[in-house]
């Protein structure tokens, strides 16, 4: 690793590199892999949910089976497909956005992925031994608590294995944000996508710590005989409830503000043009966040908490529509009077616009409360978060896989198939989740895995079924695109958009492992630009002379170290009905404790790349 | 290797914590995790606080006859008493006195595991009585909230001794003074909580 | 990312200085233990003689309150230079911490 010359690897060589990788950008790529891995498995359980409801009466899937396929759908989709995807591009783009050379802990970052991908993993094992758990993504404790077999084991273990990792990279990018910008990149200059990143860390903080109790909670519950929402030994089922809402709805928000980056980035480089309102952007930014703290009730109307709290909650979340307003209005405006180019990541943000308003104004019908009474736990509420979700969050996704591509790979997505993906995705996406506002309306309950003939429902849900068909054909086009794509190995070069205003456009393509030779000295917000506009071909002023750069050591440490969590869940889940359990949950935190031993003790203090080195090295492959 | 330079009391820097990049971060990075504990350690009071003295009908065990208030009081001098203690010991990393810091961190082990013993008599004592893990909500959400900060007792205790032993023919650098500013961080934030717990379980729980 | 550490050599006067500040920060300190320690005798006592719970726990919890920011300011160096970010992110934690707190003492049981 200590020279910077080109050398030639084996496929082997490749794996190891990125299994002990701790550069920012291929933690990445295993994110982008792992997270549309996943997706790709959510999504396969999402079509077997329509394929159930297509017609009435149907017997395609068991109920019990459609409890599960439904659990594990949600669950996927929150946990182990949308937050990877997202960190994908708050690695690719982050440290890049404000030059930076790497994260703040390169080490922690590739911890928190290995956490991430073997919690996923042991979550999805669950179709292999008892059962996939069945008490729906919220698993409220009063039903998850008498869910015979393995199957909330799972859930329980597996998302505190993965919630763990989720946590250390949140820390990660907010000291990466506070500490490693370059010299002149104040927060106020910071782009808008590295300011949601740093707001979504922040809600990570303190959003994951209740959901890291309530799993607990359920499993001493459910595997060490506690009693925690036990009723008749005087525990309260309420709060899991809370619990699990204290942290599921920041969750979302740590979902949706990345998107709202993305689309920031894209609207204001297609309308070439600064972001309009960038100050009342970032304000409306953070105050989404505070307020995303203050507004989980809203989700246990119906639980009776009585009118004090329902109308505190109620106001609270109406009063959330106020800055993501100001955001709409901000992105309009952006464009007003630009200078638009049409291209793919742009027509997903334009397509954002009206779906996401949509999602929101449901989402006001929802806070009133009395309204919800009616609205609750019907396909009004799958309609209005499918809307909020797929319409904010994986259109923002799918616009910054294109976005963002040259930047990851050194490639250029296909334009004519990502329009050909949008538009089958787009169609496909109100065409299923637009009628289940009616189908709600007309008290459709969600999560049934049977509705009857001749109730008005049958046609509503054929179409349903019809868009969901048309929404796996664009995601199909899209890896079809990829794989064309990757096969082709065109380079994009630097700045391919043509249009690029921020820092990441400006660095040489491929991107060097230690992305800047120099840091860079910034000017103002979207400094790429103002160094266009100054006719700056090198696309950057420098804080600093050519010297040597520090960086850090490959770290096999980290997969050792999910490893033991991985195996400590096993034994965790059996120990109660196997003599072996208890040890093996011992023994897997022993390895996790005696790798974590081993990264204190033993000093690892990197490497310095050698300024002569530096000097010889034109593109910085590697 | 930079930060492994050796150094006088007159060289050695300010804030020797901050004085690298690793370190600034790694500062900053261990307030952010004590924001998050924050909350974590609030879950676990309002838990508490919502299935205090709930248990199966006819429940003998009410926290007013439960606790042993003087047991508890000796706790939290000890506990206090050892963060003065690793306060002295970050006095003298400041002025690179290596010897004196170790002393100081040697007592505050000592009197870590001295509250560790009694908080451990103290949980044999209620199993003894009947009031096991799951005899009910109170004692499961009692034993979470006193275990989980028992946890970070030794968590605390073995990253002490650890750094000890691993720098103790070393010396301080710039590389391990850091991680001995956190652990001490560490070490201060288990007696804030624990001021809550003597507070909020202990003497409110008397009453 | 870490470049090489300059090392200055302070003068007998900086030197001194720097002694002199930290002697005064370690006296600090000790105010601040005396006065936890007597909070803590204080709220110990008020709770032995029994007064009346609705005088006592007001004030227990406020002297707990006092002796975190104590611990908080002198202990873990928060009245330092450099301490926005910490006091920031443990501030927001804490009003965090409150709400959940306040929600599960009011709405989790009801008649």
């Amino acid at each position: 690793m200590s020279s910077v010359a080109t050398k030639k690897k084996g496929l082997g060589a490749h794996i190891w590199d990125y299994i002990t990788t701790v550069d920012h950008k291929k933690i990445a790529h295993l994110y982008l892999v792992a997270g549309t891995l996943f997706f790709v498995i959510g999504g396969i359980e999402a079509m077997l949910i329509r394929i159930q409801l297509a017609k009435p009466d149907n017997d395609f899937l068991s109920a019990g089976l459609f409890n599960e396929v439904m659990t594990m759908h949600g669950t996927t989709m929150i946990f182990l497909a949308a937050m990877p995807l997202v960190f994908a591009f708050m690695n690719a783009i982050v440290p890049l956005q404000i030059g930076a050379r790497d994260v703040a802990f390169p080490f922690l970052n590739s911890l928190g992925f290995w956490l991430f991908l073997f919690g996923g993993v042991f979550l999805n094992l669950s179709w292999f031994f008892t059962g996939a758990p069945d008490a729906g993504w919220t698993s409220y404790a009063s039903l998850s608590l008498m869910s015979p077999g393995h199957g909330i084991d799972f859930y329980a273990l597996g998302l505190q294995i993965s919630g763990a990792g989720t946590l250390i990279s949140g820390i990660n990018f907010l000291v990466t944000i506070i500490n490693m910008r370059a010299p002149g990149m104040t927060y106020m200059r910071m782009p808008l996508f590295t300011w949601t990143a740093f707001v979504a860390s922040a809600l990570i903080l303190f959003a994951f710590p209740p959901l890291t109790i309530g799993l607990f909670f359920m499993i001493f519950d459910r595997m060490f005989s506690g009693n925690f929402f036990v009723h008749t030994m005087g525990g309260n089922t309420i709060i899991w409830e809370h619990l699990f809402w204290i942290f599921g709805h920041p969750e979302v928000y740590i979902l949706i503000l990345p998107a709202f980056g993305i689309f920031s980035e894209i609207f204001a480089t297609f309308s070439r043009k600064r972001l309009f309102g960038y100050p009342s952007m970032v304000f409306a930014t953070i105050l989404i966040g505070f307020l995303g703290f203050m507004v989980w009730a809203h989700h246990m109307f119906t639980v009776g908490l009585g009118p004090t709290a329902n109308a505190i909650f109620s106001v609270a979340t109406m009063a959330i529509a106020v800055p993501t307003g100001m955001k709409i209005f901000n992105w309009l405006m952006t464009m007003w009077g630009g200078s638009i180019k049409i291209t793919t990541p742009m027509l997903y943000a334009l397509g954002f616009i009206p779906s996401f308003v949509a999602g929101g104004v449901t989402g006001i019908m929802q806070a009133s409360a009395p309204l919800d009474y009616q609205l609750h736990d019907s396909y009004f509420i799958v309609a209005h978060f499918h809307y909020v979700i797929v319409g904010g969050v994986v259109l923002a996704l799918f616009a910054g896989a294109h976005y963002y591509w040259p930047i990851m790979f050194n490639q250029m997505l296909n334009e004519t198939l990502g329009k050909i993906t949008f538009v089958f995705f787009f169609v496909g996406f109100h065409l299923t989740f637009f009628l289940q506002h009616f189908l709600g309306l007309m008290g459709m309950p969600r999560r049934v895995a049977v509705f009857k003939a001749g109730q008005g429902l049958d046609l509503f849900n054929f179409i349903s079924t019809i868009g969901a068909f048309l929404m796996a054909i664009g995601v199909i086009i899209l890896v079809i695109n990829v794989i064309i794509t990757a096969i082709k190995g065109v380079p994009a070069g630097r700045d391919p958009w043509e249009d690029g205003r921020t820092l990441e456009w400006a660095i040489p393509q491929p991107i060097p492992f230690y992305n800047f030779k120099q840091t860079p000295l910034i000017r103002g917000l979207d400094p790429y630009w103002i160094e266009k506009m100054d006719g700056n071909k090198e696309g950057m002023l420098y804080a600093e002379p050519l010297s040597d750069i520090h960086m850090p050591n490959n770290s096999f440490i980290p997969v050792v170290m999910s490893f033991g969590f991985f195996v400590a869940a096993f034994g965790a889940m059996f120990h109660q009905e196997t003599s072996w359990g208890l040890y093996v949950l011992i023994g897997g935190l022993a390895i996790t404790a005696l790798g974590m031993i081993y990264r204190s003790v033993k000093d690892d203090h990197g490497y310095y790349i050698k300024k002569e080195d530096l000097l010889d090295d034109k593109g910085g492959k590697h | 290797m930079s930060s492994n330079q050796k150094f006088t009391p007159h060289s050695w820097p300010d804030h020797p914590e901050k004085a690298t990049a690793e370190g600034k971060n790694k500062v900053t990075g261990f307030w952010l995790f004590l924001g998050g504990e924050t909350v974590l350690f609030a879950t676990l009071f309002a838990t508490y606080l919502a299935l205090k003295d709930k248990g199966p009908s006819g429940m003998k065990f009410t926290s007013q006859e439960l606790f042993e208030l003087p047991l508890a009081f000796v706790m939290t001098m000890l506990l206090l008493t050892s963060s003065l203690t690793s306060v002295y010991a970050m006095y003298h990393m400041k002025s690179y006195n290596f010897k004196a810091m170790q002393a100081w961190l040697s007592i505050t082990v000592l009197l870590g595991l001295g509250f560790l013993g009694l908080e451990i008599y103290e949980f044999t004592e209620y199993v003894h009585e009947g009031f096991g893990f799951s005899q009910s909500a109170f004692s499961t959400s009692f034993f979470t909230l006193v275990g989980t900060h028992g946890v970070h007792v030794v968590i605390g205790l073995v990253w002490i001794t650890l750094l000890m032993l691993r720098n103790s023919k070393r010396g301080l650098d710039l590389y391990n003074a850091p991680k001995y500013y956190l652990a001490s961080l560490y070490w201060h934030f288990i007696d804030v909580v624990w001021v809550f717990i003597f507070t909020v379980v202990y003497l409110m729980g008397v009453m | 990312m870490s470049h090489e550490i300059e090392i200055v050599s302070k003068s007998p006067k900086e030197f001194a200085y720097a002694k002199k500040k930290s002697a005064e920060a370690m006296r600090n300190q000790v105010t601040a233990f005396a006065i936890m320690i007597f909070f803590t005798f204080i709220a110990f006592a008020l709770v032995m003689a029994g007064f009346s719970p609705t005088l006592v726990v007001p004030v227990i919890l406020l002297l707990a309150v006092v002796q975190v920011i104590l611990q908080l300011y002198f202990f873990m160096h928060w009245s330092e230079k450099g301490h926005g970010i910490p006091q920031f992110f443990m501030y927001s934690g804490a009003l965090v911490a409150f709400t959940m707190v306040l929600a599960f003492v009011t709405i989790i049981w009801w008649e």
